[in-house]
C-alpha cells in the first residue's frame, strides 16, 4: 500500500528530525537577556496526581507572572521553565537536570511537590546549590539547617502537623487528661511518608496515655475495606488519616461511611485535605477535619489581585479558572511568595538589588525569611499563610495550622494557627533524626550562631 | 557496499565462533565503544546524568529481562522487584562491610537477587506464559512491600529511605557525573559483553530449546528445572545490578517505592519495543521508552513554550507516545533491532539496490 | 478472641469487594477469549468510560441519556481499535499485541485527560454507599447498599455473557475465532465483527465497572489501576473463562480482607497488596490453567 510506504519512511524521518532538532535546542544556550531571574518548575500535570500538581504550579506560576505583571522584583523579571514530572522519582531526576541550566543562569530553587521526588534530587541539590524548597513535605528532619543547609521547610513539616492535630483533638475531647484511654487510628498509606509521622505519635501517645493503633493501606488504596472493619472492631475514637492521591483520599472517606464511622472524627493530612480529595466523595465528605497550611479562599487580597490581574488580562494558568482559590492553588501561591521574598532578601543582603541572584545568594536570603504579620498583609495574605520565622539552624516554617471541615461544599476554617503543644519536643527529634543521618553519612554540621 | 561480507573467510574454528564474526562488526563496535567513552568530554552534565546513565542502567535491567523473556520465554513482570534487591543489597554491604569496594558490592547485590530470582522462579516449572507473568508480579509486591516494611534494610532510617553512599573503588570516589557514567558504561558494556557470550554458547541454546517448545528441550536431554532456574538466576542478577546501579549512579536517595511496579512495566515495554531475543534490542528499546516521552516534554516546551497550556501538551505528549508505540508494532513488530538489522541489510547493497 | 459476627462480615464484606475485582477482571477476558490478546489497557477503557460519562452529564445531558451516548462511544472505540490496531497486527505474536494494547493503554490515557481535562470529579448513581439499615438490625453487620448493587450487576452481566458465549451463534463464533482464527476464518466467520464486537462489549463492561467504582472511589485517573486488583482474579479464575471470573474474584476478596484484618496486623498490616498474588501462585501450583482456564494440552 503506497500510505504504509509513505508512513515507513516519515515515522523514522519525523523520528530522527525531532530528536535532532530537541538535541539542538536543549544544548545551544538561549541567548539570556540581562536581569531576569529564572526558576524551573517541575510540574506534574497528569497522572494520578494530577490534581493535585496542576493547582500547586498553576498557583505558582500564575504568582509569577502577578509579579511580572506588576513590575517584577525590584526591576527583575521572573522567567521560568516547566518539564513534565508525572510525580514519578526518575523523571524528577531528569527535569531537575534538565531545568538546572539555563543560558548562563543556573535555577536557584526547585520544589517536587511531594517526598518521593524531593529524595530523588536532595543529595544533588547541596551540590548544584540549588534551594529545595520543600512547602510542607518532605524529608522532616531536613529542618535541621545544620545538617541540611540546602533544605527548607516553609509551611510546617509532618511531625509538626501530627502533633498541632494532637493538640487540636484533645481540645476537642476537653483537655489532655481527657485523652487517657482513647483510642486512635494512624490510617497511613503503606509507604515511607504514610509512617513519617509515627515516630513523634509514638511518643504522644505514650505522654498522654492514650492507645495508638497504626494501620496500613496498601497504595494506591482504593481499596479499604479491612482497614476500616478494623477501625470499626477497636472502637476507634478518631482516625488520623495519611493518604496519598485523591482516589485514596476519598476512598477512605466513602469507606468510613460504609461502616459507619463518624467523619467528625476523621483527621485529614495537609496532602489529602483539598477539594480534589472531599468532592468525589460526595456527601460522605461532610464533616471531615483537615489541617491547612495554606488556607483556601479567594478573598485574601493576593488571590484577589491575581484574578483581576492575571485572569482579567487572560494570562491565568489554571484550565479551569473556578479552582483559583483552592487548596492546592492557595498552597502554590505561598510557597511562590516565599520564593520572591527570599529572592528580595537576597537582593538586599548581597547588594543586588534590581540584578539576578545566584543560588548560595538565594540560600541566604531563603534563611533570612521573617515573615511577619506585617510580611503577609503586605503580601496580602495574611490569615492564608502562618507567619514564621527561619534562622542558619531553624529551617522550618511556623509549625502552626489552621483547622478546617468540609461542610459539603467547601472548607469551613474553624481555628486559627494552631500550635504544637510541645514544639522543644518535635525539635529535639528532628535535631537526634538530622544528627543520625549526619553521622552515617559523614556530614560534619555546619556551625550556626 | 559498506557492509559486505564477501572476502572474508573463516578458516579455523576459533575464527568461526567469534563473537563478532564481522570485520565491520567488530570495527563498528570498537568505534563505538570508544566513542562511548569518550562522551563525556564532549556531553555536558544533563545529558550524563539525566539521559546516558538511566539510559545504559535501564538498559541493562532491559537486558535482564530479555534474558529471562526473549530467550528463555518465561513472561516475567518483577524486574523492578528484583532491582529492589539489588540497590537494597548494595546499600548494606556498604553500610555492613568497611571498605569493600564498589564493584564487590555491586557484584555481590546481583547474587543477592539471583537468589531471590531463583525463589520466585520456582513457580514457572509449573506455570507458563501469562499466568507466569501474573505470578511473578507477586514478587514484585511482596519485595517491595518487605523492604519497605522492615526497618533493618533501611538501617532504620526514620523517613524509610536509604542514601547511597559514595562510590569508592581503589581509594577514588567516583563522585562526578563523568566518573560515575565511566563506572556504569564499564560494568555495562563487560555484562553486555558476558549477555551476547552467554547467548550465542550452550546456555543461551538451552534457554532457547526452552522457549521455543520445552517438552522437546526435556526431550532432548535439557534438565527444565537446571535451564529455567539458571535463566531466573541470570536475568534477576542482570535486574539487581542494574537497581544497584540505579540508585547508586543515578537517583541516590531511594525508597522501596521507586521500584514499583510501574518501572517493571516499563522494562516489559523497552524489550518488547527493542525486540525479544536481541541483545541491541535491550539498548534500542530502553532508549525509546525512556527518552521518546522525555524529548517530546522538550520538544513540546521549545515549540509551543507557554503559548500552549502545559496540561493540554502533557496529555498529547501521552497521545503521541502511545500512537508512535502502535505506528513502530504496526511496521516492524519485531521490534527495533529488526529495524537495525535491516538497515544494516541495507547498507550492504547500498547504493545498488537491484 | 474471634468474634463470631466479626469474621462474618470481614468474609461478607470481602465477597462483596471480590464482585467489584469481577466486573473488571470480566473485561480482560472477553477480549482474551475472542483474540488471544492480554489487553492491558483495560485499566484506561474504564477509566475514560465513566470520565466520558461523567463529563456528558456535565454537558448538560441527564442520566438516562449520557448513558447510551457513552455506551455509543465505547463502541466507537472498540471499532477504532480493532480497525487501527488489531487488524493491522493480525497474526503476530501474542507480546507484539499486549505492546500495542499498551500503546493504546497511553492514548487512551491521554485521550481522556485531553477531552475532559484532570479535574477529579464525582458521581453520583443515586445509591447510597451506606450501610442497610434493616441487615445492621437483623445482624449487626454492615453491608453497604453499593456493595450489593455490585454484585448484582456483576452477577447478571456474568450470567448473560455466558450465555451469549454458549447458547448463541455469535457465541459459538466467538469460541471458533477463541480457538484458531484462521480456521474460523477459512469457514466464513467474519473475524472483523467478532473483535469489534468483543471490543466494544469490553467497552461497555468497562463503563459498568468504571460507575461502580468511581461512585466509590470518584472519576480519576487513579481508577487505571483497578485492573491491578482484576489479575490475581484472571489467573485464578483462568483467563478463558466468564464463570470463573465471579468465582475467582469471591476467592479474592475473602481472602484478602481475612488476610490483611486477621493475619496482616502480626506483619504490620499492608499484605493486602501481595497476598493475593501469593494465592495465586499458590493456586496455579495446583492448577497451571486456573479454576475454569482450558486445560493446556501441548504436543511434541
Amino acid at each position: 500500500m503506497l500510505i504504509d510506504k509513505m508512513l515507513r519512511r516519515i515515522v523514522p524521518a519525523i523520528s530522527a528530525a525531532t530528536f535532532i532538532a530537541i538535541a539542538a535546542a536543549s544544548t545551544t544556550a538561549m541567548a539570556q537577556e540581562a536581569q531576569e531571574q529564572y526558576f524551573g518548575i517541575p510540574s506534574s500535570r497528569v497522572g494520578p496526581y494530577s490534581a493535585m500538581g496542576t493547582g500547586y504550579y498553576g498557583g505558582i506560576i500564575d504568582y509569577l507572572n502577578y509579579v511580572n505583571m506588576k513590575g517584577g522584583v525590584n526591576g527583575v523579571k521572573l522567567t521560568y521553565d516547566e518539564c513534565e514530572t508525572e510525580y514519578n522519582a526518575a523523571r524528577t531526576v531528569e527535569c531537575y537536570q534538565r531545568l538546572l541550566n539555563k543560558g548562563d543562569q543556573k535555577m536557584v530553587v526547585f520544589d517536587t511537590l511531594g517526598t518521593p521526588g524531593a529524595y530523588a534530587v536532595i543529595g544533588r541539590m547541596a551540590q548544584d546549590h540549588v534551594v529545595l524548597a520543600q512547602y510542607g513535605y518532605g524529608r522532616t528532619d531536613a529542618a535541621d539547617g545544620r545538617v541540611w543547609p540546602w533544605v527548607f521547610n516553609a509551611a510546617g513539616h509532618y511531625w509538626g502537623q501530627i502533633a498541632v492535630k494532637m493538640n487540636y483533638i484533645a481540645q476537642k475531647e476537653g483537655g489532655v487528661d481527657k485523652m487517657k484511654g482513647k483510642t486512635i487510628v494512624h490510617l497511613h498509606i503503606d509507604t515511607a511518608y504514610g509512617r513519617e509521622p509515627i515516630p513523634a505519635m509514638r511518643q504522644i501517645a505514650k505522654e498522654w496515655d492514650f492507645k495508638l493503633i497504626e494501620i496500613a493501606v496498601p497504595p494506591p488504596g482504593l481499596e479499604q475495606q479491612s482497614q476500616w472493619l478494623q477501625i470499626r472492631r477497636e472502637k476507634a475514637d478518631w482516625v488520623t488519616f495519611w493518604g496519598a492521591g485523591s482516589g485514596m483520599n476519598s476512598t477512605a472517606i466513602t469507606t468510613a461511611a460504609r461502616v459507619g464511622f463518624p467523619r467528625e472524627k476523621m483527621f485529614y493530612v495537609t496532602f489529602g485535605g483539598a477539594e480534589e480529595d472531599m468532592i468525589p466523595a460526595g456527601d460522605a465528605a461532610k464533616g471531615t477535619y483537615v489541617a491547612a497550611n495554606a488556607a483556601p479562599g479567594r478573598d485574601y487580597p493576593l488571590i484577589a489581585d491575581i484574578l483581576k490581574v492575571v485572569y482579567g488580562a487572560g494570562k491565568g494558568n489554571m484550565q479551569n479558572p473556578e479552582r483559583v482559590g483552592t487548596v492546592y492553588y492557595n498552597r502554590g501561591v505561598g510557597a511562590a511568595a516565599m520564593w520572591i521574598e527570599a529572592l528580595k532578601n537576597a537582593q538586599k543582603i548581597h547588594n543586588k538589588v534590581g540584578k539576578t541572584v545566584n543560588g548560595d545568594e538565594f540560600r541566604d536570603g531563603y534563611e533570612a525569611l521573617d515573615i511577619t504579620d506585617e510580611k503577609l498583609k503586605e503580601i496580602g495574605i495574611l490569615g492564608m499563610s502562618a507567619p514564621f520565622k527561619m534562622s542558619c539552624a531553624k529551617h522550618d516554617g511556623s509549625e502552626r495550622f489552621k483547622m478546617m471541615q468540609w461542610d459539603g461544599k467547601k472548607f469551613q476554617i474553624l481555628t486559627d494557627w494552631v500550635p504544637a503543644p510541645d514544639p522543644a519536643f518535635i525539635r529535639k527529634l528532628i535535631e537526634d533524626s538530622a544528627a543520625k543521618y549526619a553521622a552515617e553519612n559523614n556530614i560534619t554540621p555546619r556551625k550556626c550562631s | 557496499m559498506f557492509y559486505r561480507e564477501a572476502g572474508q573467510f573463516r578458516t579455523s574454528y576459533a575464527q568461526d565462533s567469534q563473537i563478532f564474526p564481522l570485520r565491520q562488526d567488530r570495527v563498528g563496535i570498537i568505534i563505538m565503544l570508544i566513542a562511548a567513552v569518550m562522551l563525556p568530554f564532549v556531553a555536558n552534565s544533563y545529558w550524563l546524568s539525566a539521559i546516558l546513565i538511566p539510559w545504559l542502567v535501564l538498559s541493562l535491567v532491559a537486558l535482564g529481562q530479555n534474558i529471562l523473556m526473549g530467550y528463555a520465554g518465561q513472561l516475567s513482570l518483577g524486574s523492578a522487584g528484583f532491582m529492589a534487591v539489588g540497590a537494597f543489597a548494595c546499600y548494606n554491604l556498604i553500610l555492613r562491610i568497611d571498605g569493600i569496594p564498589f564493584v564487590v558490592a555491586v557484584a555481590l547485590s546481583g547474587v543477592c537477587a539471583a537468589l531471590v530470582g531463583i525463589v520466585f522462579g520456582l513457580p514457572s516449572l509449573r506455570i507458563r506464559g501469562l499466568y507466569l507473568a501474573v505470578a511473578t508480579l507477586a514478587s514484585q509486591f511482596f519485595i517491595v512491600w518487605a523492604l519497605d516494611k522492615f526497618g533493618w534494610f533501611k538501617n532504620y532510617d526514620p523517613a524509610g529511605v536509604i542514601t547511597a553512599q559514595p562510590i569508592v573503588m581503589f581509594g577514588h570516589n567516583f563522585a562526578t557525573p563523568r566518573e560515575k557514567y565511566w563506572v556504569v558504561l564499564a560494568i555495562v558494556a563487560v555484562l553486555a559483553l558476558l549477555a551476547k557470550n552467554m547467548a550465542r554458547g550452550s546456555i543461551g541454546r538451552g534457554w532457547m530449546a526452552v522457549r521455543d517448545m520445552d517438552v522437546a528441550a526435556e526431550v532432548m536431554g535439557f534438565s527444565l528445572l537446571r535451564t529455567k532456574l539458571q535463566a531466573f538466576a541470570i536475568s534477576s542478577f542482570y535486574c539487581g545490578v542494574g537497581g544497584a546501579l540505579f540508585a547508586f549512579a543515578y537517583l541516590q536517595t531511594v525508597e522501596p517505592s521507586a521500584f514499583g511496579i510501574d518501572l517493571s512495566f516499563r522494562i516489559l515495554f523497552m524489550v518488547i519495543i527493542g525486540g525479544l531475543g536481541t541483545i541491541m534490542g535491550s539498548f534500542l528499546g530502553a532508549g525509546f521508552i525512556l527518552l521518546m516521552p522525555i524529548f517530546l516534554n522538550i520538544f513540546f516546551h521549545t515549540v509551543f513554550g507557554k503559548s500552549v497550556d502545559a496540561t493540554i501538551t502533557s496529555a498529547l505528549e501521552q497521545v503521541i507516545f502511545g500512537v508512535m508505540i502502535i505506528m513502530f508494532l504496526i511496521f516492524e513488530p519485531l521490534g527495533l533491532a529488526r529495524l537495525w538489522q535491516l538497515t544494516k541489510e541495507r547498507l550492504r547493497l547500498w547504493p545498488f539496490k537491484h | 478472641m474471634l468474634d463470631f459476627w466479626f469474621f462474618l462480615e470481614v468474609l461478607v464484606g470481602g465477597l462483596l469487594s471480590g464482585t467489584m475485582y469481577a466486573l473488571v477482571a470480566l473485561g480482560f477476558v472477553l477480549i482474551y477469549k475472542a483474540s488471544s490478546v492480554f489487553n492491558f489497557a483495560q485499566g484506561a477503557m474504564v477509566f475514560f468510560a465513566v470520565l466520558s460519562f461523567v463529563g456528558f452529564m456535565e454537558l448538560g445531558l441527564p442520566f438516562w441519556a449520557a448513558l447510551p451516548v457513552t455506551v455509543g462511544l465505547m463502541i466507537l472505540v472498540g471499532m477504532g481499535t480493532e480497525r487501527f490496531v488489531l487488524r493491522p497486527l493480525v497474526n503476530q505474536s501474542e507480546d507484539t499485541l499486549l505492546m500495542a494494547t499498551i500503546g493504546l493503554a497511553f492514548v487512551i490515557e491521554g485521550v481522556a485527560q485531553l477531552a475532559w481535562g484532570v479535574d477529579v470529579r464525582r458521581l453520583d448513581l443515586g445509591i447510597r454507599d451506606e450501610p442497610i439499615n434493616w441487615v445492621m438490625d437483623k445482624t449487626g453487620m454492615l453491608v453497604s447498599q453499593l456493595d450489593v448493587t455490585a454484585a448484582a450487576v456483576a452477577g447478571i452481566m456474568v450470567a448473560a455473557l455466558a450465555l451469549l458465549f454458549s447458547h448463541t451463534k455469535v457465541g459459538r463464533g466467538l469460541r471458533a475465532v477463541a480457538d484458531d482464527h484462521a480456521a474460523a476464518l477459512s469457514i466464513g466467520i467474519p473475524l472483523k465483527h467478532i473483535w469489534m464486537l468483543v471490543w466494544a462489549t469490553a467497552g461497555v463492561v468497562a463503563l459498568v465497572a468504571g460507575m461502580l467504582w468511581g461512585a466509590r472511589s470518584g472519576v480519576q485517573f487513579a481508577l487505571v489501576w483497578v485492573a491491578l486488583k482484576a489479575l490475581p482474579v484472571l489467573i485464578i479464575g483462568g483467563f478463558t473463562s466468564v464463570p470463573g471470573v465471579i468465582l475467582a474474584g469471591l476467592i479474592v476478596g475473602a481472602v484478602e480482607k481475612l488476610g490483611e484484618v486477621f493475619i496482616g496486623p502480626f506483619f504490620g498490616g499492608g499484605i493486602e497488596g501481595w497476598a493475593p498474588y501469593m494465592l495465586a501462585v499458590l493456586f496455579l501450583l495446583i492448577r497451571p490453567e486456573g479454576l475454569f482456564g482450558e486445560k493446556i494440552i501441548r504436543r511434541v
